[in-house]
């Protein structure tokens, strides 16, 4: 037995002669960190690093079967979701992966911000995290291109409208994002090969070193309310408290982080499992235009806001947007270096993570149910109840007629009922006269197309005589205060 | 302090095989490096600064286009790759007003490119991304769009339609 290990011993010093592992293992998963660190909240970078490892394994699973040609790719998806034993989990692993990645990705930026890790010296850990974010959005960004669907197909469309706006260059702009000048199969190509190469081969050189970064400044210890950063002294300040309570990462701090990796696989899992993958929905064949293109999860909120500006607005935020945001977070440790670390004493830091978080969960509700898009079958499905039929007059039916047949319920509900960019009409009668009614419908305006030259007079008429009528029981029709003596047109 | 390093840098500056080797490395690695590099600079860049090929593609006789009324029609993309697939398929709508005065539209709404729809009975082209909506004629009649729809140039010969096309419109580049 002692034999036994003696000869273990003397192959490990021999292997460990030629290859420098215990010192390897000093300066990496050994080196020191403070006991604080070794905290729930520091767990994200580690997670985020498992998703991106998950997304290359399945990844490079996924390329054995994809065939990324404008002409084949949708079939070859159809055929790894259906017939390709296991291509449905592989698929399903990928699409959820991603989605873990961006949303833990979001998480370790949150709390690298909150606890202060920005400051002084981590000034390069913080920029090439964000460029690792950059990545990592246009790694979710072409990869839902992969999936060559409608989607993929309008999502395109949608990004060149962007770089379309882009102001002198726009036009070669969007050649140089197409390979061309229509969505094609370059299109697909650049885009795989941006997916498969570009983007993750940056990812892991950019890792290297985002982590040599925590290897050489070390990890931001646990911030204590009080405790500043100062240029002069931290250095030293931060060696005695490795030197008081410092740990090697391996094995002393590391339990929380395998922890939370089992969490990250069994969640990607139970997502894989129950939700399955993400489409393919139709074909990628532009001629069905019967569509509603969607982007995925991560970027309905820029959907929704682009949406919702005003339209003079659009263009400066689309391109000036990302541009100030991103010298914002890339000056952020340059003019917020030093200080307090601690979120409990940093208020605009807990304020702006409150906002920025509630803004983007408002507009990616919004994305979701997008109500700004006219529900374009709504005027040949669109039920209208039986209290909005009931008791009027053939003129007045003569006017719901009309309303459901010029698709204003593709905008405009009934009891809820159909399309939600404009108000809904089941109390119209109680919030405009008859007057404004009629003005409404033929000139249009706030955001209502005018309905004059499609519309009979007599169409009008029955028009305006069926909505005044919409309004609660027992509430008179709205009225002029201008004019108190002219009755209703009822 | 420095006291070692002091007679070297007292010593005359001569030239050194070494450090003009070491130069002689940059310059042919540089060269060699734009040989290489500046062709692949112009692989990629070639999109960037091909023009666009438009070109006169039919889109059958006028016959099929009722006066007065907005077709749907398709056509291949004239300068499509045998492996396009399905996206050489381009749509587009067709309005023929009276004889051979036509109007040919981009099936992409000018606000993000989304595919828009014709609906005959109130004669408005409606966007389903984020409702944007046109009237018969291309004209803005409501929603985010920056201007009316973007329209092929056409013309009509021995009784067909042709328009000029093979590319995406966009607000930089409105020619189809």
């Amino acid at each position: 037995m002692n034999k036994l290990l003696q000869i273990a011993q003397g192959v490990f010093l021999w292997v460990d002669d030629r290859l420098h592992i215990a010192k390897i293992y000093e300066s990496t998963a050994g080196h020191h960190v403070p006991k604080s660190s070794g905290s729930w909240f520091y767990v994200f970078g580690s997670a985020t690093l498992l998703c991106f490892m998950i997304q290359l394994a399945t990844g490079i699973l996924l390329a054995l079967v994809y065939v990324p040609s404008a002409a084949e790719a949708y079939t070859t998806l159809e055929y790894l979701t259906f017939q390709q034993p296991l291509g449905w989990f592989l698929r399903a692993v990928h699409f959820w992966g991603s989605n873990f990645m961006v949303g833990i990705m979001m998480l370790h930026m949150t709390q690298v911000f909150l606890f202060g890790a920005y400051k002084y010296p981590r000034e390069i850990t913080w920029l090439t995290g964000l460029v690792l974010m950059v990545l990592t959005l246009g790694l979710a960004f072409t990869g839902q291109v992969m999936r060559f669907d409608e989607d993929a197909y309008w999502g395109l469309g949608i990004g060149a409208a962007i770089m379309g706006r882009v102001p002198f260059i726009g036009g070669q702009l969007v050649n140089m994002m197409l390979g061309g000048p229509i969505i094609a199969s370059e299109t697909l190509s650049r885009f795989f090969a941006l997916h498969v190469f570009v983007l993750p081969g940056s990812v892991i050189a950019l890792v290297s070193i985002h982590l040599r970064m925590v290897l050489t400044k070390g990890i931001n210890e646990y911030p204590q309310p009080g405790m500043l950063v100062r240029k002069e002294t931290y250095d030293k300040e931060y060696a005695a408290i490795l030197k008081k309570e410092g740990v090697p990462f391996f094995p002393k701090a590391i339990s929380k982080d395998l922890i939370a990796a089992s969490v990250v696989i069994f969640g990607i899992l139970a997502c894989a499992l129950v939700f399955g993958p993400k489409g393919p929905t139709g074909p990628p064949d532009p001629v069905q235009i019967d569509t509603l293109p969607r982007p995925d999860f991560f970027f309905l909120w820029i959907f929704a806001i682009a949406a919702l500006m005003p339209d003079w607005m659009e263009t400066p935020a689309l391109l000036g947007g990302p541009v100030i945001i991103g010298a914002i977070l890339v000056a952020l440790p340059f003019f917020n270096g030093t200080g307090e670390k601690s979120w409990r004493r940093r208020p605009v830091a807990v304020m702006t993570v409150i906002l920025t978080y509630v803004a983007l969960g408002v507009l990616t509700y919004l994305g979701q149910t997008s109500p700004w898009s006219p529900d374009m079958g709504a005027w040949k499905g669109a039920d209208t109840p039986p209290e909005f039929v009931k008791g009027r007059s053939p003129l007045e039916l003569q006017g719901l007629l009309v309303v459901q047949s010029m698709q204003c319920r593709n905008c405009h509900a009934i009891d809820g009922i159909g399309g939600h960019r404009g108000p809904d009409l089941s109390d119209v009668g109680m919030r405009l006269t008859d007057a404004q009614l009629v003005r409404q419908v033929i000139q249009g305006g706030g955001n209502m197309p005018a309905y004059g030259k499609n519309l009979s007079p007599a169409q009008v008429d029955a028009v305006v005589a069926y909505m005044v009528t919409l309004r609660p029981e027992g509430v008179t029709p709205a009225r002029d205060s201008s004019q108190p003596g002219r009755p209703p047109m009822e | 302090m420095n006291d070692e390093h002091k007679p070297c840098a007292c010593e005359p500056k001569k030239p050194d095989r070494r450090g003009f080797m070491l130069w002689v490395g940059f310059a042919l690695n540089g060269l060699a490096g734009a040989m290489i590099g500046i062709p692949l600079l112009g692989y990629v860049l070639s999109a960037f600064f091909k023009p666009n090929p438009l070109e006169w593609i039919s889109l059958g006789p006028v016959d099929q286009f009722p006066e007065g009324q907005t077709r749907f029609a398709s056509y291949e993309n004239p300068n499509h790759r045998e492996w396009d697939g399905d996206t050489a398929h381009i749509p587009c709508w067709v309005r023929r007003i009276r004889d051979n005065d036509f109007q040919v539209f981009a099936i992409n709404c000018t606000h993000l490119g989304c595919p828009v729809r014709w609906f005959e009975e109130s004669k408005l082209f409606m966007c389903p991304c984020h409702g944007g909506a046109f009237y018969q004629d291309g004209g803005h009649a409501a929603g985010p769009p920056p201007r009316g729809l973007y329209t092929y140039e056409l013309k009509v010969e021995n009784d067909t339609l042709w328009i000029k096309g093979g590319s995406l419109p966009n607000l930089s580049n409105p020619n189809i």
